[in-house]
């Protein structure tokens, strides 16, 4: 870990303004994440900014029926609120599928969003990554990358989001709301938050510099069937070979939102269409342009069977 | 004390302790934070300063240049050990690779400096800015491409028994089938970790170590210094498995970075470190092959395995226990060993048998089914109470038979459908598995001190260790059991190099080995305590606290009156295992569920039955069966060092990508122990049991999953993807 300096900021305004002001500043909240890469200096911001006193850790009823979430609303809390529980099933899910007790207690909303891959490569700083060190190389095309993307990767990158929670919340179709460094605020469709890695893998989201993420809003409840499912290795504490978010309604129709498989939660809104015709009908358009690697390729095949599951498990 | 003839009547038979299910007495301590560990001894070396292990970044190469220059100019930094300034180094007997690289590197993560600072963190911020240039060479990652390379080692030869290759062309029915087995990490909680400290050209090495004796020797060979100027203290070990028998880096370069920073240092490995700069137990490839007649006699059984290692180091004896766990007049086993330039292979959790095992009792399952037998019958059918080889020389105790019997019964066996993919419950598949235990019992020499002291306390000064497996206590029951006091009136003293030599831990040899060594200095004391009092100690009985001939009664305290007495001794075993094949047995069962959609594997329950010799306390006894069951899980499920092939590292080092079982993943464990007692084996009729508790499990977990789902995997781990292709359409 290399020296920081530190501060504690006041307002979500001046916590922009402070990493907008301090080149390679970064916003620390609950640090389950920022902290150990810090540790293996993979992350090395020269000044922290911590805004866990910012008063953003409520959740709140918005005008139009939905919810807003506070960047900070940490994960356990989120999970076990009530509003929460009644109308949005699949993201209290997701989020419980996640992580262990102990981080999903001091990980934040809004960090959720923001954590790193888990590409073994971009952890090891002796190794190549483009994630990493913009330019060097990725280690992981043609190495270990059972765990990697099968969609969406790019020469430059392979790299899958680990999270669970942001697959429920693009699923439910959530908005980001930031601040600016200038006060500005702005309001992103999830859908448009995080980036492929194209040829910038180290810019994974359209956060500018210094933007602070101050809530998450869930529109009004969808109904349905909310089912999240998550494949793994071990029955716990472990990412996702492949997950599913989905809201299956009484007609047949729905949603269904991917993890696991890409650079960011993955969903063809235009496939959705053909859920009554069942899992294969939907993943033949979801995943097509798929470019697995021989390692992952089976996650393809993972992915349709695991819809196929949700589906069964939410037709009854 | 010499063994040399079967065990008859001696103080242990009471069976006032041995035998009891006794809480650990070292319990206390764990869970109040205080038994000191090998990082955490501020009592002895308050001062110390922290040294940060930086590791090479090629798997095979020479080093160009390193430069220091910023490092040591890094706020707090005391000093950097790198093989420029760290004098002539030797290589302890037991390690393969160098502890320190320089300028050779051979393998990934092989230590190269050690920056020592004041602090932790700045001395790996420092670490951070040590510059090492590299001429990286090409090495041989791929043990499959190296197969046709590899050799025969010189331990262990092969063997043959009749003619295999003709009893095998002619059986009716046959078995050809190729297995593989991943690398695999110990993975044990407390990472290698070392306090050093140096005073008068000698040093003290707090440490995480199985085998003291091993490591002061090997620590002094590196150094170069006389072995009485080392001394190893090991009280208590967060783990080992195999990974801590030997002297590794962390105790190398505190030592090293004490003496270049003129202060106590202590190191620890950084968990990312480990997978690459420590041991690791090698992948294997084995061919095994059976023939048998049509009513299920094995008439050929062959065993094949190739393992790498880096030059000099030795192969997994996978094939060993095929030698003699089943009956069959003519047999094959042959070990082959290639040149690979991965991390350094070496023991983990029974080797040799553990993946050995992994292969053979799936061979046998897939007999069975070939022959219509239920694979029970099969292995009962093939039983031997003699070694196949040497038929005059009988196992000293084998209940194989029994344990597959009893388990059978326990669990429900009955239930099991023979068919596989029949079983279906909600969203899951169920199936059931069974595989034999196997793994030898081996005895060491062990010394221990006993001390009576005036206030009454029993001490036991011996540097066997306790890697959590309860050695404290099974050596408590034996002094109190010997000389007839409390338990609670015996102190046990381990881990440290002053003490008498100890059989150490490894190989399930310390439990009956390191007891009956502490027996033998019992009785050495029961001697000069006797003698003390005047009494005959061949006629003198040690019960309740007092020493007894016919009605001359006396506290035994009063030996100590004049002062402390103080007996040593040591058990050294003859040649009772040439003429007895000593081996622990047992039947391992599993039901798991496989999602009939994701092919997702869980462990729904588990049962081993065992027969290992006289169980000394059944408490410790199930917490190391239950534990090496739950390695067994993780070793056919998902435990894999992932090779990258193109720059010869371990690429999942870490505790997120090499996983291991959690909580979630062991519903539910039952262990059963047969009475036994194994009168060959040692004065306390005892075996080892913790390996045993993981030989066979893989197979048994891999059994269920066919049972359940009609697909037969053999390359290890049994991962999701490896069924999906062929599993039951889902209805």
């Amino acid at each position: 870990m290399r020296t920081f300096t530190y501060e504690r900021a006041k307002s979500p305004a001046e916590a922009a303004a402070a990493v907008a002001r301090n080149p390679g500043a970064r916003f620390i909240a609950g640090g389950t994440n920022l902290l150990d890469l810090m540790k293996l200096e993979i992350e090395t911001p020269a000044h922290l900014v911590d805004v866990n006193r910012l008063e953003l850790d409520r959740i709140e009823a918005t005008k139009d029926g939905g919810l807003r979430i506070g960047a900070l609303v940490r994960n356990t809390d989120l999970a076990a609120d009530k509003r929460v529980r009644k109308d949005y099933g699949v993201l209290s899910r997701a989020l419980l599928a996640g992580a262990s007790g102990q981080l999903r207690n001091k990980a934040t909303t809004a960090g959720n969003l923001l954590q790193r891959t888990r590409c073994p490569y971009f952890y090891d700083t002796a190794q190549p990554c483009n994630k990493r060190t913009p330019g060097s190389g990725c280690s992981a095309i043609g190495g270990f990358s059972r765990p990697l993307a099968v969609i969406g990767s790019s020469d430059q990158c392979i790299a899958t989001h680990p999270s669970d929670m942001a697959v429920a919340m693009r699923v439910l179709d959530a908005v980001v709301e930031t601040v600016r460094p200038n006060g500005e605020t702005r309001a992103i469709p999830i859908a448009d938050f995080h980036r492929l890695p194209e040829k910038t893998p180290a810019v994974e989201t359209v956060l500018a510099p210094g933007e602070l993420i101050t809530a998450v809003t869930l529109p009004a409840p969808v109904g349905g069937k909310q089912v999240y499912r998550k494949v793994r290795d071990r029955a716990s504490y472990a990412f996702a070979l492949v997950s599913v978010a989905a809201v299956v309604q009484p007609d047949g129709g729905g949603r269904a939102a991917f993890g696991g498989v890409a650079h960011r939660p993955w969903r063809v809104e235009a496939a959705e269409a053909a859920m009554p015709r069942g899992a294969k009908a939907v993943t033949d358009q979801v995943f097509a342009g798929a470019r697995p690697t021989e390692q992952n390729a089976f996650k393809l095949v993972l992915a349709e069977r695991t819809l196929g599951s949700v589906l069964a498990e939410a037709r009854g | 004390m010499k063994f040399e003839t079967p065990a008859t009547t001696n103080p242990i038979d009471q069976l006032k302790h041995i035998g009891k299910p006794t809480p650990r007495i070292d319990g206390p301590q764990k869970t109040t934070g205080t038994a000191p560990y090998a990082y955490e001894r501020h009592d002895r070396a308050p001062d110390a300063a922290y040294g940060y292990v930086v590791g090479a970044t090629i798997a095979k190469g020479r080093i160009t240049g390193i430069d220091a220059s910023r490092a040591r100019a890094a706020p707090g930094v005391l000093a950097v050990v790198t093989a420029q300034n760290a004098g002539k180094l030797g290589k302890g007997e037991k390690n393969t690779a160098r502890l320190l690289a320089g300028p050779e590197v051979e393998h990934y993560h092989q230590a190269v400096a050690v920056v020592v600072a004041e602090t932790f963190e700045q001395a790996r911020a420092a670490a951070g800015l040590l510059r090492v240039d590299y001429a990286p060479a090409k090495g041989a990652f791929d043990l499959a491409a190296a197969k046709g390379s590899a050799e025969s080692p010189k331990d262990p030869p092969d063997s043959h028994v009749g003619d295999f290759d003709k009893a095998f062309a002619t059986a009716p029915v046959k078995l050809d089938a190729t297995y593989t087995t991943p690398d695999q990490s110990h993975a044990m909680m407390e990472p290698h970790a070392s306090t050093a400290a140096w005073e008068d050209g000698a040093v003290t090495i707090w440490t995480a170590n199985q085998m003291i004796d091993w490591g002061r020797s090997d620590m002094a060979a590196t150094l170069g210094i006389p072995k009485a100027k080392v001394r190893l203290v090991s009280p208590f070990i967060g783990g080992g498995f195999g990974g801590k028998l030997f002297l590794r880096a962390d105790a190398l370069l505190a030592a090293l970075g004490a003496k270049a920073a003129g202060r106590p240092v202590k190191v620890a490995l950084t968990r990312p470190m480990m997978f690459n700069n420590t041991t690791h137990r090698p992948a294997t490839i084995q061919r095994i092959r059976i023939g048998a007649t049509r009513d299920g006699k094995i008439t050929a059984i062959g065993h094949e395995t190739w393992s790498g290692d880096l030059p000099g180091g030795g192969a997994e004896t996978a094939a060993e226990q095929t030698k003699l766990l089943y009956a069959g007049a003519n047999r094959l086993t042959a070990t082959k060993l290639a040149v690979l330039d991965l991390p350094e292979g070496n023991a983990m959790r029974a080797p040799g048998e553990a993946p050995g095992l992994m292969a053979l009792e799936i061979a046998i399952d897939e007999m069975a089914e070939k022959l219509g037998l239920d694979p029970i019958e099969f292995r009962i059918r093939n039983d031997t109470q003699v070694d196949p080889a040497k038929p005059e020389r009988p196992f000293s105790q084998r209940q194989l038979v029994e344990c597959l019997r009893q388990g059978a019964d326990r669990f429900g066996w009955k239930d099991r459908n023979a068919t596989p993919g029949r079983r279906r419950e909600g969203r899951w598949l169920v199936g059931m598995g069974v595989a034999a235990a196997f793994r030898n019992n081996l005895t060491m020499k062990s010394g221990a001190r006993m001390r009576l002291q005036p206030d009454g306390l029993v001490v036991v000064e011996t540097d066997m260790t306790d890697i959590g497996t309860g050695s404290y206590t099974i050596i408590a029951q034996t002094a109190a059991e010997t000389l007839g006091v409390p338990l609670k009136q015996v102190v046990v003293r381990l881990g440290d190099s002053s003490f008498p030599v100890s059989a150490g831990s490894g190989g399930q040899w310390g439990g009956n080995s390191s007891t009956a060594g502490v027996y033998a200095a019992c009785m050495k004391l029961r001697e000069v305590a006797a003698g003390k009092l005047g009494l005959d100690p061949q006629k003198a009985e040690f019960v309740d606290g007092r020493v007894r001939v016919g009605n001359d009664s006396r506290p035994l305290i009063e030996a100590a009156r004049d002062g402390e007495l103080v007996a040593e001794d040591f058990i050294e075993f003859g040649d009772l295992a040439k003429k007895y094949q000593q081996s622990t047995f047992g039947g391992h069962f599993v039901e798991v569920g496989v999602d009939a959609w994701t092919a997702e594997v869980r462990v729904r329950r588990m049962l081993a039955v065992c027969a290992a010799g006289r169980i000394l306390n059944p408490t410790s006894a199930r917490s190391q069966v239950i534990g090496a069951m739950t390695m067994g899980t993780g070793a056919a499920l998902m435990e894999e060092l992932v090779v990258d092939k193109r720059r010869g590292f371990f690429a999942n080092h870490d505790l997120a990508g090499y996983e291991v079982p959690v909580h979630a993943d062991i519903p539910h464990q039952e262990v059963v122990f047969l009475d036994e007692v194994d009168p060959v084996s040692s004065p306390m009729k005892a075996k080892g049991v913790g390996e045993l508790g993981i030989c066979g499990v893989g197979a048994a977990v891999a059994n269920a999953v066919y049972n359940a789902t009609g697909v037969r995997v053999r390359d290890y781990p049994i991962t999701l993807d490896k069924l999906l292709d062929g599993m039951p359409a889902v209805a």
